[in-house]
């Protein structure tokens, strides 16, 4: 339940001051920008999954009539300090996966730079693609990246596994050896993507002097700018880059794939650059999330007590290193206070796109594994599935897996609030089921700027680096209203280019609302510091007699002095005499980003003639700490729950057997559509974050963890046996269905 | 895509006028009604010229006829509009359902059951339920116009049994007897905007007692072109579509379908969910034929 405060604009949900321009088709986005001149550049993608690059001509293609510019991989510098993500922009001697990029050219029109990529002759080897986990990391796997050694290791032979990571505790064995039940899971997660609705889409131009114009929907420009630069050769100071509005990222804009190619196409051609990805190009050559194959096994008492839980992971990393198994790791056991544990998880190279962050990024995964586990030890041991989780609760002072130990968190809040939730306590209806999981993310703090502008009529505009994906503009305006005392509406929020605003790290992690907040905070607490001097200074006392209160100067209690108040809008009035416009600054690197957890519950019903699971109903309770917007809150939460249950039900890459993706548009990769789901019902749990002035926690991400493992848990008990695979798809409940009823 | 020409004949002389023309020339003709499938395919790297001949504006592609024998629904006709239609949705409202089941409100503005019908996909929803109801095609040519049963005007995925300067007036039916009913159902993974998996359209008549007198049951995206399964029919007619019969029907479609497996299910799959389907639909059909009886419609 919320904690008794008096805020007056925390905790109201007012109209978002970006709303109107989006839903009247004003905002711009990323592909809305056009500059006279402009030409429109066209990516040739590789129709191998894993072959050697030969020979690139891009000659023909140049001499058709409007082409004006061609590159291809030995345009940008190579060397050993090449990245993975330059290769990944554009391949140079292996193309890695179906979609890699080849070559690119720049036409008058986008129909003549289609036309052109016909032209570009390539010559290919074409190599075995390894396609999964499971072959990558079998004895003898062809090898995706033949330099490749697990944990930079040069003693070890080359491997398709680019890491390993371990967490552990106590002795597992031991811990096994005293439970009474032990049961096991093992199962198969699928690729999902992010289904933002807006494609990668930038324009780009360059001058004589090497300066570059970007502008693109991202979810963090610096990030564009520091990334572009290194696929360029370039310094981030050649580099302005401009955010447009931005239609969904989840994790997926974090990275860069056009903006290098079309600044290299501006400048080979002298003309501004649009890019604009198709939707089959995002499906095939963007970051998508892993597909995993996971193992978890977890032992316990008669009593509920848990002894001991090991997990084994295996993530996709797509081409090139870095599934995000490493906060897989962390998050699996997260919720859970246990005395033994490991974990051990596997960054694992395959011939398909790079992954790429997806809201929480690891964490479904893995938590579908481990909770799916828990839910089959609860029906062993005859328990609640709340019950058992209360039994074993992680709460203030517990050392996560991962090793710290917990501030304040929210988790028993959550499980009890499921146990006392209507739709918890109402009898489930005939003939479905009801499925039960925790959900967990960590979030992050990291580095944010922010200023706060007071107008000469007293009305405030903050400017701040971090695109507006879910609402952020509103909660910044609600912190600085509540910080300086003033009405929402005197407020706005401008989300500023690389060079007006300072350095922002990126909209993900869930880390906008907590740091770039506390940013908006501290810059508001500055202005209200200058105007306490400005006050002072007229009341001819010493600043340590004002006080603010209220949105206006007040002489301290007990202060001697004749003086009315003094008004935000009195001392922006009289800025000019007192000692000029009054700027508050802050940046920031915000530390003890408050942990969200989670509890979901779903009920569902199966078809047993066709496989068709239909949800009933969904819950979600998280710990939002402070929810600054209650609604942008809820939505949050309900956005993440309608990905998670698309992904639970529906939703995979299909490939076929030479790694070409076989559903590679929204038609057959299936994203719930609005009539699929229930409405998702929320409870906000707040426990406020110490770290943060307002109590704010990341939000966004824990609602997308405990869908999946809701779901199949209430599949689960629908079915009568567990489907450990997701996704949960028709043909595949239908043919457990038929085996089991065969068995 | 590349440039194309537009045509918007309107008369049906017209129309033939231009395609008998394109057809000299060698120049490519692509009939356009509501263009829900047409501009989708152009927008995809179809990068041929054309010529669009659009043909909603002649009064005979846009007229709903209701006689006491006979039905015409012309090709042009939105989805919306006849969904719209009382009259019709009381003598078929499996037909229409079918149409209903295709694409978003906004789509269905514009989309025709005679478009869906010439795009000849395999899993196009309205054509199991005209083939059931025995819709019969209205083609205009050169020569003046010529009918073809719906079963025979899909001849392959995508191809259908218009000439090159031929195109679809229109469908005819009889118009239902008393007793009469008719269903279609199609299985998707969601709700709607999707593509059928399975489907199956029953039209169905019975006697005073509820015996079945008349069956045409069709199956869908089970094969290159909608099927008509006189065996599933056959199993329908002379009971009183019963859990047997109904079982048995279901047994026929799944032995008629010859599907294959894609990344929208296996063969084993559709050939299971074909049969439930027809089960399904023969059910809902033979209740609207049970309030039916005795009654004119």
């Amino acid at each position: 339940m919320a904690e008794a405060h008096d805020y007056k604009a925390i905790g109201t949900r007012p109209v978002r001051p970006d709303g109107v321009d989006k839903v009247t088709g004003r905002a711009n986005f990323g592909a809305d920008l056009n500059l006279p001149n402009m030409l429109h550049g066209k990516m040739l993608r590789s129709p191998h999954a894993h072959a050697r690059i030969k020979r690139v001509d891009v000659s023909r293609a140049l001499a058709m009539d409007g082409v004006y510019a061609a590159c291809s991989g030995g345009d940008f510098p190579t060397n050993e300090r090449t990245t993975d993500l330059a290769k990944n922009c554009m391949a140079r001697d292996k193309a890695l996966y179906h979609g890699h990029a080849v070559a690119a050219v720049a036409a008058r029109t986008p129909y003549i730079a289609e036309r052109a990529l016909d032209l570009i002759e390539v010559e290919y080897e074409p190599l075995a693609p390894v396609l999964d986990v499971d072959a990558a990391m079998a004895d003898g796997a062809v090898l995706v990246d033949e330099n490749l050694r697990t944990n930079g290791d040069a003693s070890k032979p080359p491997s398709n596994v680019a890491a390993i990571v371990k967490f552990e505790r106590g002795d597992v064995e031991q811990g096994f050896a005293e439970a009474d039940v032990v049961v096991e899971v093992d199962c198969r997660v699928p690729t999902a993507h992010q289904g933002y609705i807006e494609p990668h889409a930038c324009t780009a131009t360059i001058n004589e002097e090497g300066e570059a114009t970007v502008w693109c929907c991202t979810q963090g420009h610096f990030d564009v700018r520091s990334l572009t630069a290194n696929v360029l050769g370039k310094s981030v100071g050649e580099i302005k880059v401009i955010p447009s509005e931005i239609g969904g990222g989840f994790g997926g804009k974090t990275i860069i794939y056009l903006e290098p190619i079309a600044v290299k196409l501006s400048e080979m051609s002298g003309r501004p650059v649009k890019m604009v990805m198709t939707r089959e190009e995002v499906f095939r050559a963007t970051g998508p999330t892993s597909a995993t194959h996971c193992r978890a096994k977890v032992g316990a008492k008669r009593d509920g007590k848990i002894t001991a839980a090991s997990a084994w992971l295996a993530y996709e990393a797509g081409a090139f290193a870095g599934a995000p198994v490493g906060p897989g790791c962390m998050s699996i056991l997260a919720p859970y206070d246990l005395e033994h544990f490991s974990i051990e998880g596997h960054d694992v190279l395959v011939n398909k796109p790079k992954v790429a962050a997806y809201r929480a990024p690891g964490a479904p995964q893995a938590m579908h594994a481990m909770e799916s586990a828990i839910d089959d030890l609860a029906r062993e041991l005859g328990m609640d599935p709340i019950d058992l989780r209360l039994k074993n609760s992680a709460d203030e002072g517990t050392q996560a897996p991962y090793g710290p130990v917990f501030p304040a968190i929210g988790f028993r809040k959550c499980l009890e609030a499921t146990k006392a939730h209507p739709n918890y306590t109402k009898p489930k209806a005939e003939g479905t089921g009801r499925g039960v999981a925790a959900g967990f993310w960590f979030n992050i703090g990291m580095q944010s700027s922010a200023e706060a502008r007071l107008s000469e009529d007293g009305t405030v505009t903050v400017v701040e680096g971090n695109p507006d994906i879910g609402g952020s503009r509103a909660s910044m305006c609600l912190m600085a209203a509540e910080t300086l005392g003033v009405p929402y509406e005197t407020v706005r929020t401008h989300v500023g280019d690389t060079e007006s605003t300072g350095f922002c790290n990126v909209t993900g992690g869930s880390r906008t609302t907590f740091a770039t907040g506390l940013a908006v905070v501290q810059a508001c607490e500055d202005i209200i510091a200058q105007c306490k001097q400005r006050a002072a200074a007229t009341w001819d006392v010493d600043v340590e007699q004002v006080d603010w209160a209220d949105g206006q100067a007040i002489p301290k209690p007990g202060v001697n002095v004749d003086a009315n108040p003094l008004s935000l809008r009195d001392i922006a009035k009289n800025a000019g005499r007192t000692g000029g416009p009054i700027l508050g600054r802050a940046s920031v690197n915000a530390q003890g980003a408050g942990a969200s957890f989670s509890v979901n519950f779903a009920d569902v019903k199966v078809d047993r003639e066709t496989g068709k699971i239909d949800v009933l109903s969904f819950t979600g309770i998280q710990d939002a700490g402070t929810a600054i917007h209650p609604a942008y809150v809820e939505g949050q939460m309900q956005g993440g729950a309608v990905q998670g249950l698309g992904w639970a039900l529906n939703e995979e890459y299909i490939y076929d057997e030479n790694g070409v993706m076989e559903n590679a548009g929204f038609l057959d990769y299936r994203v719930p559509v609005a009539s699929d789901m229930p409405m998702i019902d929320t409870q906000i749990i707040e426990v406020p974050n110490p770290s943060h002035p307002y109590g704010v926690r990341g939000v966004g991400e824990t609602p997308i963890v405990a869908p999946l493992a809701a779901t199949s848990n209430a599949a689960r008990d629908a079915l009568g046996f567990r489907i450990a695979d997701l996704p949960l798809s028709p043909p595949r409940v239908l043919e457990a269905i038929d085996n089991q009823a065969d068995a | 895509m590349e440039g194309y020409a537009y045509a918007r004949p309107t008369s049906v002389a017209e129309a033939i006028g231009v395609l008998q023309a394109d057809a000299a020339s060698g120049r490519r003709s692509q009939l356009l009604a509501g263009g829900t499938d047409v501009l989708v395919q152009m927008r995809s790297n179809d990068r041929e010229p054309r010529t669009l001949v659009d043909v909603k504006h002649i009064a005979e592609t846009n007229r709903v006829d209701i006689g006491d024998e006979e039905v015409f629904i012309g090709a042009a006709v939105p989805s919306a509009v006849l969904n719209e239609n009382a009259q019709l949705k009381a003598l078929f409202p499996g037909l229409l359902e079918s149409a209903d089941l295709i694409g978003s409100t906004q789509i269905q503005g514009r989309a025709s059951i005679g478009g869906n019908l010439c795009n000849a996909s395999p899993a196009g929803d309205t054509i199991p339920a005209i083939i059931a109801d025995g819709g019969i095609c209205v083609i205009a040519g050169p020569g003046g116009s010529r009918e073809v049963p719906c079963e025979e005007f899909v001849t392959g995925v995508g191809h259908n049994a218009l000439g090159a300067a031929e195109f679809l007036l229109g469908l005819k039916f009889k118009t239902p007897a008393s007793g009469s009913g008719d269903a279609y159902l199609r299985f998707i993974p969601r709700t709607e905007m999707d593509i059928a998996v399975a489907g199956a359209g029953v039209a169905l008549t019975l006697d005073g007692g509820g015996a079945c007198t008349a069956a045409r049951v069709s199956i869908g995206a089970v094969a290159p072109t909608a099927l008509l399964v006189p065996e599933a029919a056959a199993a329908l007619i002379g009971t009183q579509v019963d859990a047997a019969a109904l079982a048995a029907a279901g047994a026929a479609c799944s032995a008629a379908a010859s599907p294959i497996a894609d990344k929208r299910g296996t063969v084993a799959y559709r050939r299971k969910v074909v049969g439930v389907l027809c089960r399904r639909a023969s059910a809902i059909a033979r209740d609207r034929a049970l309030n039916n009886i005795g009654g004119s419609q």
